[in-house]
């Protein structure tokens, strides 16, 4: 497990505030046209009681989360193998997110090209009251040098 | 939109189509989401690593299933977690019909929960990828 040194590397923690012009964009991008992504008045009448942010979304946030931690990888044999985020409330406009990313496990598995590494990276947001809003969790596998020609 | 009391295990899900993937859309995508890996974006670069183009980005085809899954939620469920493992590329003018199976639903802590098993499909049992949402009643 040569990379089991990273799990518990824990990046800077960073700000950001959620525009209610990205939300739309980030919709508009996907093609999603939900009205929950833009029309407050629709929005209101909802469940949710006001425009939120696509379920994707904090992927938006997750990118610049690793610029805030070098693991000092080859992001060529970098892939994006799954995606999770697990919500303790949708996100909205106006909120103001702390965002943290942590390597929170690394594993390994046996494939047709050698032993593949894992890398399971969190990235968890939290509001300005400091509760739990939502977790991104990727996990990364990382390619044998062999399977990179 | 899905009714609770109506979903029952192994149940299928009205599929959903989506339009083609197109070059412009990959473009909107990376300003949105902030991924400027030029894989996705730059036809001269795609091919330099192998690839006959450009291909989608992964996350952009789960905003497909996140499109799926709020729609199916309708104006009265909340998505709690989801999640999709990615398998086959994505590529322009690709065609993604997004599909949905009632895996469970059950009551914790007097609220109601169902699970979506869920997959992106690009062609006739060609699965681009798969996952799942849980969705509060």
């Amino acid at each position: 497990m040569s990379l089991a040194h990273l799990i518990g590397k824990t990046g800077k923690p960073y700000t950001v505030e959620i525009e209610k012009r990205h939300i739309r964009q980030f919709a508009e991008a996907i093609g999603d046209t939900n009205p929950l992504y833009r029309d407050e008045e629709f929005a209101k009448t909802t469940v949710h009681g006001g425009i939120i942010a696509p379920p994707t979304f904090p992927i938006a946030m997750s990118e610049e989360s690793e610029e805030e931690l070098d693991l000092g990888l080859d992001y060529s044999r970098m892939l994006h193998g799954e995606q999770r985020f697990i919500y303790t409330r949708a996100i909205r406009p106006g909120d103001v997110l702390t965002c943290q990313l942590k390597v929170t496990d690394v594993y390994e598995r046996d494939g047709k090209n050698g032993t593949m590494e894992f890398i399971v990276m969190d990235t968890e947001m939290t509001d300005e009251a400091g509760q739990h809003v939502v977790t991104s969790r990727t996990n990364i596998i990382y390619r044998p040098i062999s399977a990179n020609a | 939109m899905l009714e609770l009391a109506q979903l029952t295990t192994g149940q299928e899900l009205p599929a959903y189509i989506k339009e083609p993937v197109t070059k412009v859309q990959l473009v909107k995508y990376a300003g949105a989401s902030g991924d400027f890996n030029p894989l996705h974006t730059d036809d001269a670069f795609a091919q330099k690593i192998g690839m006959p183009g450009v291909i989608a980005h992964g996350m952009l085809i789960m905003g497909f299933l996140g499109e799926y899954v709020n729609h199916l939620a309708g104006t009265l469920a909340t998505v709690k977690d989801f999640s999709m493992r990615f398998g086959a590329m994505t590529f322009p003018k690709d065609t993604i019909t997004c599909r949905g199976v009632i895996k469970e639903t059950y009551e914790k802590d007097g609220s109601r929960f169902a699970v979506l098993t869920l997959y992106a499909e690009k062609g006739p049992e060609k699965i681009v990828g798969s996952g799942e949402a849980t969705l509060q009643f």
